[in-house]
C-alpha cells in the first residue's frame, strides 16, 4: 500500500520541509512505451553536394552508434579536402547562377516548403533524432523537430522583405557561408544556421557533428523533395580535420560556429588577418537565481528543466542555480524529491525524462567535473535506480555547498549536473552571476516586477528568462556576451549575420 | 622687447585628469620648417592598463544616465569644439609635421587629403551632433519585442559592451579619431583611443575640450604614443571588449589573434582602402551598433 507521510504547514514548506507526498516505493513501476515509429535509416549515408548524394573521394566511412545502446546505426561519409572543394564550389555555382539571382518571394517558397515537409515526417524524423543523439523521444518530438519546422517556416517570410532587415541600408547576400555545429540538438542547430542564410539569399556548406549526421542527411531527402536547386545546401560530414577544410577554404565569406569556446577560440586564431566574417555561438554557464518570494514550485520545474533539459547537454542550461538564502533548504529538499521522479533511461520510451549521454567521451568528461566537484568538497546527491547495462547514462546530479572557485562552478559540464550556491542579497547575487568568462543566458525567480527588470539589465547575459527556463522561439534572437560568443541567431537580429551592409 | 609666449605641455587625457605618460618619455613634434614646437607623452603599456582601469571605472555610471543625458552631453561637446574650432584648426595645422618612428628623420609635410583645417573642425562637430541624436533613438530601431509563438512577453534590448579600444589612423587627426569614438560613447560605451601617431596635437587639444563638456571623467581617455608598442596589449587585454580600429594588414592580424583569446568583437576599417570620413557613409546607426551587445529576455504572460 502507498504510504502518505506527515503533513506540514505551509511556512514550515518554505523553510525545507516537503509536502505530503504518496510513497510508492517499487509498487507500480512504469511499463515500457516505445515509440515504434520507423525512422527510415539508411545503412550508409553519403554527402550532399549539388544536390546529390555522392561518395566521399577517399572512399572513407566512419561508423554512427546509437548512444543508448552503442549499437551500430549507419556508415556516415568521411569527408576530406576534395570533398569539402567540390562543395564549397557547388555552392558558389548555385549562388551565382540560381539563388543569388532568384526573387525573394521564390525563395520563400522553398523555406515554406521544407517546413511543411519536415513536419509531414515529423514522428520519423522525432525517432531518427533520438536514435542518433540519445535524447529523450518527448523532447525530439515535441521540441526539437516542430521548432525546426518553425524555424524554416519564421525565416521563409524573411526572403522578400530584406528591405526591412536594417533600416536605413540596403543590404546583400555574402555568398557562400560555411557552418559547422553541435552535437546537440543536431537538427535544430542545422535549423538556426541554414534557414536565415538561405532567407537572406546565401548558399550554404555546413558540417555536422561527427556523431549526429543522420538526421541532417536525411534532412537532405526532404531539400531534394522540395527541389531546392542543386548546391544551394551542401552537406560534408567528418570529425574536426573535415570542419577546418571548411573554414580554411577561401571560398566561404562567412564562418558559423557553434560549439566549446576552446575550439571557437581556435577558429578564431586560425582565421585572423582574413576578411571571413564569423558568428561564434559558443559555451555557458548560466546562473539561474531564484529569490525568496519566488514561487517555489514553479522555480523547481524550472530549475529542473533548465539543467536536465537534454541531459543537460545545452549550452546556456542553467548550470548554477544561485538560491537566496532563506529558502535554499526548502529548494534544496524540493529539488531532491522532483530528481527522484525522473526517469532515467531508454531515451525511445515515452516516458524517459533523461536520455542517454551523447557520446562515450562526454561521459567520461563528466564524470570527471562530478569527481572534481567531490574532491573540492562540494556535497553530491544523486537519486538511486537501476540504469541500463549498455549505453552512455549519468544520474541528475545535485551539487550543495559549492563555491565559486570550485571547477564545477566554472567549467562548462554539459551535463546532468547542477551546481548550487547561495547569496543573501540582489548584488551579490548579480556579482556571483556575473563572475564567469561566459555570458550566454542567465534565469531569474521572484514575484517582485521591478526587480525582475534590475535583474535583467544587470546580467551580462545574451538571453535572460524570467520566471521560466530554456525557452526557444525562431523571432526570439539568441547568442551570447564575453566569452560565449557574438552575433545572434533568430528574430530580427540573427538576419543581420547574413548579409552585407550596402553604403 | 617681445614678449616669451607661454607654452603649453601637451599632456594625455586619462581618467578626467591631465598626466604624463608614466613611462616619462616623450616624442617631438614639429612644424612643417621643422622647427621644434612641443613634447607629446609616449604612453607606455602601463599606461594603456591604467587607463583601462579608468574607463571600466567610469563605465556603470556612464550606462547608467539616461539617454537624453548622453545626448545632452555629447552636444555639449558639439559646443565646446564648436566654440573653439579656431584653436583647433591651429592645432591640426600645427601638429603636420611630426616626428615618428616610420619618418624618425622627423618633419614632412602629411597629405592633409581634400579637407582644410577648418573643414575638418566642422565635419568634427557635425558628427557629434549626428551622434547626439542618435541617443534616445537607436535603441528604438535596433531593440524589438518579439512575437513568440506560446504566452510570453518576449523583447530585446540593446546594451553596450563596456571598454572599448579604439585605434585611430595617421590621417584626419580630428574627425577620425571623432567619428570612431563618438558611436562608441553614445551608446554608454568607455574607451580608450589611441591617437594619430603623426599627428597626435589635435587628440591633446579634443581632451581639453571633452574635459570641459560634461563628460565623466574616464568615459574617453586619449592616449598618444606608438602605436606597434600599444597595439599587443590593446589586442590582448581582457578588459577591453571591443576593438575599433583603421588597421594595415598585419595589424589587424595582430589585433584579431589578441582578440581571440578573450572573444572580443573587432570592427576593423582598413588602412590601404581609402576612406572619406568626411562624408555621409563615415557615420551612422551601424556604427554605433558595432559596439552593443543585444539581451533578449523572457516572462510569461499569466496571472
Amino acid at each position: 500500500m502507498p504510504t502518505l507521510s506527515s503533513a506540514s504547514s505551509k511556512t514550515s514548506a518554505r523553510r525545507g520541509r516537503t509536502a505530503p507526498e504518496l510513497v510508492f516505493g517499487d509498487l507500480w513501476p512504469f511499463d515500457p512505451a516505445p515509440e515504434t515509429a520507423d525512422p527510415k535509416l539508411k545503412a550508409r549515408y553519403d554527402l550532399f553536394i549539388d544536390g546529390k548524394f555522392v561518395a566521399p573521394k577517399s572512399g572513407k566511412y566512419f561508423d554512427s552508434i546509437n548512444p543508448a545502446n552503442e549499437r551500430k546505426l549507419a556508415r556516415i561519409a568521411l569527408a576530406g579536402p576534395s570533398d569539402v572543394d567540390a562543395a564549397c564550389r557547388a555552392a558558389r555555382r548555385a549562388f551565382e547562377k540560381v539563388w543569388g539571382p532568384m526573387p525573394g518571394r521564390e525563395r520563400a517558397k522553398y523555406l515554406f516548403r521544407i517546413a511543411r515537409l519536415l513536419q509531414d515526417r515529423a514522428r520519423e524524423f522525432a525517432v531518427a533524432e533520438t536514435l542518433d543523439g540519445g535524447k529523450p523521444i518527448k523532447e525530439s518530438r515535441d521540441f526539437d523537430v516542430p521548432m525546426t519546422a518553425a524555424h524554416f517556416f519564421y525565416h521563409a517570410g524573411w526572403a522578400d522583405k530584406l528591405e526591412y532587415v536594417a533600416p536605413g541600408r540596403q543590404v546583400a547576400p555574402l555568398g557562400v557561408v560555411a557552418q559547422v555545429i553541435p552535437w546537440n540538438f543536431p537538427l535544430l542547430m542545422l535549423a538556426w544556421k541554414i534557414a536565415p542564410a538561405l532567407a537572406m539569399g546565401n548558399c550554404v556548406v555546413l558540417k555536422p557533428a561527427e556523431t549526429t549526421s543522420i538526421t541532417c542527411l536525411k534532412l537532405a531527402e526532404i531539400f531534394q523533395d522540395a527541389g531546392l536547386p542543386p548546391g544551394v545546401v551542401n552537406f560534408v560530414t567528418g570529425a574536426g580535420e573535415t570542419g577546418a577544410a571548411l573554414m580554411s577554404h577561401p571560398i566561404p565569406a562567412k564562418i558559423a560556429f557553434t560549439g566549446s569556446t576552446a575550439v571557437g577560440k581556435t577558429i578564431l586564431r586560425a582565421l585572423a588577418g582574413t576578411d571571413k566574417r564569423m558568428t561564434m555561438e559558443l559555451g555557458g554557464k548560466a546562473a539561474n537565481i531564484v529569490f525568496d518570494d519566488a514561487p517555489l514550485d514553479q522555480a523547481v520545474e524550472g530549475i529542473v528543466n533548465g539543467i536536465f533539459f537534454n541531459q543537460g547537454h545545452v549550452c546556456c542550461a542553467g548550470s548554477r542555480l544561485l538560491v537566496h538564502e532563506p529558502v535554499t533548504e526548502a529548494v534544496l529538499a524540493r529539488l531532491k524529491h522532483r530528481i527522484r521522479q525522473l526517469k532515467v533511461g531508454d531515451p525511445l520510451d515515452k516516458n524517459t525524462d533523461i536520455g542517454a549521454i551523447n557520446s562515450r567521451e562526454q561521459l567520461k568528461k563528466i564524470r570527471t567535473l562530478v569527481a572534481s566537484g567531490v574532491r573540492e568538497g562540494a556535497t553530491l546527491y544523486q537519486p538511486d535506480g537501476i540504469l541500463p547495462a549498455k549505453g552512455f547514462y549519468f544520474r541528475p546530479t545535485l551539487f550543495s555547498e559549492v563555491t565559486m572557485s570550485h571547477r564545477i562552478a566554472r567549467e562548462e559540464i554539459f551535463g546532468p549536473v547542477l551546481s548550487i550556491l547561495t547569496f543573501r542579497t540582489v548584488d551579490e547575487a548579480i556579482e556571483k552571476a556575473n563572475n564567469t568568462a561566459f555570458g550566454l543566458s542567465a534565469g531569474v525567480w521572484t514575484d517582485k516586477g521591478s526587480r525582475i527588470l534590475k535583474m535583467s539589465t544587470e546580467l551580462k547575459a545574451g538571453v535572460v528568462w524570467a520566471n521560466t527556463y530554456n525557452k526557444f522561439d525562431p523571432a526570439s534572437p539568441f547568442g551570447g556576451y564575453k566569452e560565449s560568443g557574438f552575433g545572434r541567431e533568430g528574430g530580427r537580429q540573427g538576419l543581420l549575420d547574413y548579409v552585407i551592409l550596402k553604403p | 622687447m617681445n614678449r616669451l609666449p607661454i607654452t603649453k605641455t601637451p599632456k594625455i587625457y586619462v581618467g578626467g585628469a591631465f598626466i604624463r605618460s608614466e613611462s616619462a618619455r616623450v616624442f617631438p613634434i614639429r612644424d612643417a620648417a621643422g622647427n621644434f614646437l612641443a613634447n607629446i607623452p609616449q604612453c607606455s603599456r602601463k599606461d594603456l592598463r591604467n587607463a583601462v582601469e579608468a574607463a571600466a571605472k567610469a563605465g556603470p555610471g556612464w550606462a547608467k544616465r539616461t539617454a537624453y543625458n548622453r545626448g545632452q552631453i555629447l552636444y555639449r561637446l558639439a559646443e565646446m569644439l564648436e566654440a573653439r574650432a579656431g584653436e583647433m584648426s591651429g592645432a591640426i595645422l600645427m601638429g603636420n609635421g611630426a616626428a615618428t618612428p616610420s619618418s624618425p628623420s622627423g618633419p614632412r609635410r602629411r597629405r592633409r587629403g581634400s579637407l582644410g583645417a577648418s573643414q575638418e573642425v566642422a565635419a568634427a562637430v557635425d558628427r557629434l551632433i549626428y551622434y547626439a541624436g542618435w541617443a534616445d533613438k537607436y535603441e528604438q530601431v535596433l531593440g524589438n519585442v518579439n512575437p513568440v509563438a506560446a504566452p510570453y512577453f518576449n523583447f530585446t534590448v540593446t546594451e553596450p559592451m563596456g571598454v572599448v579600444g579604439v585605434l585611430a589612423p595617421e590621417d584626419s587627426p580630428l574627425l577620425a579619431l571623432v567619428s570612431l569614438l563618438a558611436p562608441v560613447i553614445v551608446s554608454g560605451n568607455t574607451v580608450v583611443a589611441l591617437a594619430s601617431g603623426s599627428q597626435p596635437y589635435p587628440a591633446i587639444v579634443f581632451g581639453e575640450m571633452l574635459a570641459t563638456s560634461d563628460l565623466p571623467g574616464g568615459v574617453v581617455n586619449l592616449l598618444t604614443g606608438f602605436r606597434q608598442e600599444l597595439l599587443p596589449t590593446f589586442a590582448t587585454h581582457a578588459h577591453v571588449r571591443a576593438i575599433v580600429a583603421v588597421a594595415n594588414p598585419a595589424e589587424r592580424k595582430a589585433l584579431a589573434l589578441g582578440a581571440a583569446e578573450s572573444v572580443k568583437r573587432t570592427r576593423l576599417l582598413k588602412t590601404e582602402e581609402p576612406f572619406d570620413w568626411a562624408a555621409e557613409a563615415a557615420q551612422g546607426l551601424y556604427a554605433i551598433r558595432d559596439t552593443l551587445e543585444s539581451k533578449t529576455t523572457w516572462h510569461p504572460i499569466g496571472a
